[in-house]
């Protein structure tokens, strides 16, 4: 073979990238077989290249996309409403007047009852698995049938809640003396907390099984009880990791949108008490989206979207921030 | 042994009695939801309710056909979008660790994984359905694909990362071009992990509801176009559920059994060819 000849045509720009200078097949390569079909090769191999890192660009340029989208469609409430729109108290889209503060109210308090009833569990989800039975098929069983409570579709929690969960808080409300609605922050925040279980145990685990054996013995060495070590040597240690993962579930929490739709209540008032009904940015959007024949109207739904989107990403972030930071 | 070290111990022994009550009392609401759904669906699955599509408020009888083709429709159309950019994806991932698009890329992942449905409802709603004047369930397919990329993407990635350098050095050794390198050993050794992905991601989309509100929107007779609205198994049970019919409140109960049913076994599927794949490694 003429290497002269194929050096001008074939060059090696770095080691991975071989790249065919010209764009037609020259003559001589159809006419000798085993040129051709190296050339044939080095061109599938391009463009295979080109292709994922196509694919590495669409999920980029999807993700833009989705935010340019949000930020675009919510311009014209930004416009008009302001920024004060965020802290307005009365949402009443027939008197053209929006205020979102109902719905950021509802989905904190219900976010954070969640989270609150949901620790406990998660933790000693994470605890039970980490350091006192890490191994065996009862523990196996438990971890995953806790990653099971995540697979369940949200909707089916929310029927769930509404056939069973509603009734049972409604005779609760009855008995305490409060207004029986059933529905309502208490409800949608117990069923969430269902939900999230999962997301702080199964980090949590990860993060105990990462202590240093060293340290857990050396405690052990001075006499310490498993609860002592597990207390003042395990948790301070995965403290920030135990964080993540609460932040994780918060994250999930704030976005949730089928399950809360379903035993909130919906209603635009200010909640008055944890028992009383509400809506948070999620199930306003899910419930009055399709609703709106306005141009404000709609443009005020998407930016609560742009705004659920903004604080779960940054969430997300942060905690994923915080396990890197853990593992390395 | 003196007081103190027995309170110690006491207490150690105490707070295990209530971390393990703690752990174990999480399956409860569970085991309570499926036992509940199988109690309240198993009566109402049957022939009829497989074939035949819901009937007006008031009649007896009538099925959830509808909602079964659609959710299968809306499902595979959103499959088919999302494997291939989802595993060619984690491939590019995979094999450019240190570029600055990988960076990018995995960044965005990241965001995407973190976004509520409902956006991702609202997003596709203004990318499909309005510039195309009307719901359809092409319009949902492409709002659930984009909720599956980052599953397939990820389990992909972190598949093909655990494989040995050495295949990949004994492969380009060989003189084979790259994409053959990929395609017939380095996809190979961890197809199980990627199928796994894929399925975990299908039973993530499965029973998703919030994006397919603005999008596929629902329709009460059987539909087979992509292009026009159409019912699925979670828009079903949300409109049902939400209903104040019996009869509707029955189809939702049949309905969320099937749909429960469907992605356990998904779920479940996934943790024995991960485990499966694990032992072979």
């Amino acid at each position: 073979m003429d290497t002269s000849v194929d050096k001008t045509v074939i060059t090696r720009r770095s080691n991975s990238l071989r790249v065919i200078t010209s764009i037609k097949t020259p003559s001589f390569v159809k006419t000798n077989k085993r040129l051709k079909r190296s050339y044939r090769q080095i061109r599938t191999e391009n463009a295979f290249r080109r292709t994922l890192v196509l694919m590495g660009l669409v999920i980029v340029v999807l993700v833009l996309g989705i935010l340019l989208t949000l930020v675009v469609q919510s311009i014209p409430s930004i416009k008009s409403l302001g920024l004060g729109y965020l802290w307005g108290k009365t949402w009443d889209p027939v008197r053209d007047i929006y205020g979102a503060y109902p719905f950021l109210l509802g989905t904190l308090i219900t976010s954070f009852l969640a989270l609150l009833i949901s620790i406990p569990f998660s933790f000693s989800v994470a605890i039970f698995l980490g350091e006192y039975y890490p191994k065996g098929w009862l523990p196996n069983l438990l971890k995953n049938t806790v990653e099971l409570i995540a697979a369940v579709p949200s909707v089916i929690y929310g029927f769930w809640g509404l056939a069973v969960l509603v009734p049972i808080v409604r005779s609760f409300e009855s008995s305490s003396g409060i207004q029986p609605l059933g529905v309502g922050i208490f409800s949608s925040s117990l069923i969430l907390s269902i939900m999230i279980i999962p997301y702080a145990a199964s980090l949590g685990r990860s993060m105990i099984q990462m202590v240093p054996s060293p340290l857990k013995e050396g405690a052990y060495s001075l006499g310490a009880t498993k609860w002592e070590v597990i207390r003042s040597v395990i948790l301070p240690y995965t403290k920030s990791g135990l964080f993540a993962g609460v932040l994780l579930s918060l994250g999930r929490a704030l976005g949730e949108t089928m399950a809360v739709t379903m035993v909130i209540g919906n209603t635009s008032l200010i909640p008055k008490n944890i028992f009383s009904p509400g809506n948070t940015m999620a199930s306003v959007i899910a419930n009055e989206f399709t609703e709106a024949d306005k141009p404000v109207y709609l443009s005020a739904l998407i930016e609560l979207g742009l705004v659920l989107f903004l604080v779960t990403v940054v969430i997300n972030m942060v905690g994923k921030k915080v396990i890197s930071r853990f593992t390395n | 042994m003196n007081a103190r070290i027995k309170y110690r111990i006491g207490k150690s022994t105490g707070f295990k009695a209530l971390i393990i009550f703690l752990a174990f009392a999480c399956v409860v609401p569970l085991l309570a939801i499926l036992a509940f759904i199988v109690k309240a669906g198993i009566t109402k699955i049957n022939w009829n309710f497989l074939t035949n599509i819901p009937k007006p408020v008031g009649e007896i009888g009538g099925g959830i056909a509808n909602a079964l083709l659609g959710s299968l429709i809306i499902v595979s159309i959103a499959s088919l979008i999302a494997i291939p950019v989802g595993v060619l994806g984690g491939i590019y991932l995979s094999e450019n660790r240190k570029s600055r698009l990988a960076y990018w890329c995995a960044l965005s992942l990241d965001v995407l994984q973190g976004i509520p449905s409902i956006v991702i409802g609202i997003v596709a709603y203004f990318w499909l359905v309005k510039p195309f004047g009307g719901f359809s369930a092409l319009s949902g397919s492409v709002a659930l694909a984009i909720m599956m990329l980052p599953v397939i993407v990820r389990n992909t990635e972190e598949t093909l990362k655990l494989l040995p350098d050495t295949l990949r050095e004994a492969a380009f050794a060989l003189g084979m071009p790259f994409h053959r390198v990929v395609m017939k050993v380095i996809v190979p050794c961890g197809v199980s992990g990627i199928i796994s992905g894929v399925i975990l991601a299908i039973a993530r989309v499965a029973g998703e509801t919030a994006p397919l509100l603005f999008t596929a929107f629902g329709n009460p007779y059987l539909s087979a176009s992509p292009l026009k609205p159409m019912q699925s198994l979670p828009l079903l049970i949300f409109n049902y559920a939400t209903s104040p019919y019996n009869e509707w409140h029955d189809l939702a109960w049949g309905a969320s059994l099937i749909l429960l049913a469907w992605v356990l076994l998904l779920n479940i599927v996934t943790k024995f060819t991960t485990r499966r794949w694990k032992v072979q490694l």
